[in-house]
């Protein structure tokens, strides 16, 4: 009766408490519009200037437009479903992800740095990434669009527990 | 070198036959690059010009090279005192660099053949950070014995848990025997390849490229173009061999694994150039079986250190400081990685958790995909130009497909995880198959990835990031609930927290538990 579907259901990730900033989904529109003007821009003037292959820049840059668009429709939403994060006062928890979910966990107790950036597109919507790194090369945790203030709080709470750690954290 | 009342106080030289080197080095590289040079001068002048030329160019580099290794060895002290070790080097720009003696984890010695005809050794001091040459000390070259005394000195802690006995002194001694693993990697046909490329290239130094394809092309005269491409193939396959067994023995002889008495493991190998690599047990988060395809089929394996900064070497890529076993027959190897690890059974040689037969679909598509891409793109071009290439199409996809099944199913069965004790083992790979034993406590996070294929099949992938070796290690495709129930038992605390129990389905649940 072990059969593979009866474990299946065994455990389950529960997701992290708490969303991120909903700021961030403007944020996120925001990106994907510039990411996609500037292509589609850039195509539209190559195309009125060059006759010769002026129906095929054009073509490009209305697909390029038209996915841009659905992309900028579709994905922050969803991003911002998905989009979770949890501090404990043993562990740091975070969802990422769309297509690719990722649940990462660091304890605590191996955290080796914790850094607050800010780009500045998200200095104009009030936004910061958190990053908490340990000392493996691939396990780098990043919180997007958090609130600047809730980020600044949240670092230096990290930043006090992990210095009270003892330890090299390896 | 001038003895002084406290050696560990002093500010210390490198040796000063170093010029000497340089200068043997250079005149050898000086050398290899001038023979084609005056050859290809000739053609535009007299010969003794061009002879004249390169000669004065060759003096040149090996007067000025020396010249500045004379002035690197003025300026270039060394000292290693009670709390720091520190090397001064730099004409203009002092460059100091200084490295804590506590925070040291690693001293490697190397020396080529005109070191060792010179009894000198090449000492790189590391420590446990990635943080790549900023951490590492260098000093080249020093005598060989004080190298050694550099090594003990720097290395030898009191360790307050005494090392048990039956583990200590060598661990492996090398047997001649395991050269017949050497043709069976993936070096051989890459030095096959190298070799026709490097006949091919000196050639055309000699300008006589066109003549060789010729001559060859005589050779082959009355054999059809197939045959003639088997033959130069299997020649090709034969010096390769050829290379692989000579590397092998250059690499791996005198080969010894031992474990000092300060808690440290200690492999020297090297028939020319002779290497000492010394990896910390405290910085040990694990092993690592490595067996290629070739290597596997022969029942072998490699055994690589899983720690905490390692010494990455560029210039020399064969000098792995990680591998602490060439390969072995398969249960030396198990052996060996158990003593390492100061256990009595190899956590490597454990039965493994097998995986979902999701997993199994998911690498029959994967493979299937990969082999018909190639069929399909053939055969569309077929249709559209020549029936030729349908033909092509054919063939492919009768030795593509099969083969990309078999691989597929190997995968499939090569996946599997565990808990042996204090280690996580988790194995993959079918061309190049790992089995990483890693310590429990050494994990330091986990990663869990989902796509949405995964989802659908009830599978996920676990990573266990750590400080040591590539940083993470995956298990691909395990089930979805055992997979995640695996993860929390194998370190404890860490996922629990983050799990909830869902709808169990079925009574049976609860009796099912991972091996251990």
């Amino acid at each position: 009766m072990t059969g593979e579907n009866a474990i299946r259901d065994e455990v389950r990730l529960r997701p992290p408490r708490n969303a991120v900033d909903e700021r961030a989904v403007t944020w996120w529109r925001t990106q994907l519009l510039l990411t996609t003007t500037v292509p589609v821009v850039v195509l539209g003037v190559l195309g009125a200037l060059l006759q010769p292959a002026r129906f095929w820049l054009l073509l490009t840059a209305g697909a390029v437009a038209v996915a841009g668009l659905a992309a900028t429709a579709f994905f922050p939403a969803w991003w911002f479903r998905v989009h979770r994060w949890e501090v404990t006062e043993d562990a740091v928890y975070v969802r990422t992800g769309a297509f690719w979910q990722e649940w990462r966990i660091a304890p605590m107790s191996r955290i080796q740095t914790v850094d607050t950036v800010r780009g500045p597109l998200e200095q104009f919507f009030r936004l910061s990434t958190v990053t908490v790194t340990t000392a493996s090369s691939k396990g780098a945790i990043r919180i997007e669009g958090l609130d600047h203030q809730l980020a600044a709080d949240l670092a230096e709470r990290l930043t006090r527990i992990t210095q009270d750690t003892p330890g090299d954290a390896t | 070198m001038t003895p002084v009342p406290d050696p560990s106080e002093e500010w210390r030289r490198l040796d000063r036959r170093t010029v000497l080197v340089t200068a043997a080095v250079l005149t050898g590289v000086a050398g290899g690059a001038g023979l084609p040079t005056v050859l290809g001068l000739a053609g535009a002048m007299p010969l003794w010009r061009a002879v004249t030329w390169v000669l004065a160019g060759a003096a040149l580099l090996v007067g000025g090279g020396a010249a500045a290794d004379y002035v690197r060895w003025r300026r270039t002290r060394y000292r290693v005192g009670a709390e720091r070790a520190e090397l001064r080097t730099g004409l203009l720009l002092v460059k100091r660099r200084s490295l804590a003696r506590e925070r040291i984890r690693s001293v490697d010695l190397t020396a080529h053949p005109l070191l060792r005809v010179l009894g000198l050794v090449k000492v790189r001091i590391g420590t446990g950070e990635n943080a790549g040459g900023e951490s590492t000390l260098e000093l080249d070259p020093v005598t060989k014995a004080e190298g050694e005394r550099l090594r003990r000195e720097l290395l030898d802690r009191v360790r307050p848990d005494a090392p048990d006995s039956p583990h200590d002194g060598a661990l492996a001694v090398l047997d001649p025997g395991w050269i017949r693993y050497a043709p069976a990697s993936f070096v051989a046909p890459l030095l096959g390849g190298a070799a026709a490329g490097a006949v091919m290239q000196v050639s055309e130094w000699f300008g006589a490229q066109g003549e060789v394809i010729e001559w060859i092309g005589d050779r082959f005269q009355d054999t059809s173009v197939l045959g003639m491409i088997v033959v130069l193939v299997l020649l090709a396959l034969l010096a390769g061999t050829v290379g692989a067994l000579g590397l092998w023995v250059e690499m791996w002889w005198n080969y010894r694994l031992e474990r000092e008495p300060g808690g440290t493991l200690r492999v020297r190998r090297g028939l020319f150039t002779a290497r000492s690599i010394s990896i910390e047990e405290r910085r040990l988060r694990g092993v690592e079986l490595v067996e290629p395809l070739g290597v596997r089929m022969c029942r072998a394996a490699r055994v690589d250190a899983v720690a905490t900064g390692l010494v990455k070497d560029d210039e020399d890529k064969h000098a792995d400081h990680k591998t602490l076993l060439p390969p072995a027959p398969r249960d030396l190897a198990d052996r060996v990685a158990a003593q390492v690890l100061r256990e009595s059974e190899a956590p490597t040689g454990a039965p493994l958790t097998a995986h979902p037969r999701a997993a199994r679909t998911r690498r029959l598509r994967w493979a299937l995909g990969s082999a018909l891409a190639p069929v399909a793109v053939l055969a569309v071009l077929g249709a559209a130009l020549t029936p030729v290439l349908l033909y092509a199409a054919a063939g492919c996809a009768l030795v593509l497909v099969p083969l990309a099944v078999l691989l597929a199913l190997d995968a499939y069965r090569n996946l599997g995880h565990g808990i042996t004790g204090d280690y996580l083992v988790t194995r993959s790979g079918t061309v190049r198959r790992t089995t990483v034993a890693l310590q429990r406590g050494g994990v330091i996070g986990w990663t869990v990835k989902q796509s949405s294929f995964q989802r659908r099949a009830g599978v996920l992938t676990l990573t266990a990031t750590t400080a040591a070796g590539e940083g993470a290690y995956d298990i691909h495709d395990a089930g979805e609930g055992e997979g995640l129930a695996f993860a929390a038992e194998a370190v404890p605390d860490l996922l629990a927290p983050f799990l909830k129990p869902t709808g169990v389905r079925d009574a049976g649940v609860e009796t099912r538990k991972t091996r251990g």
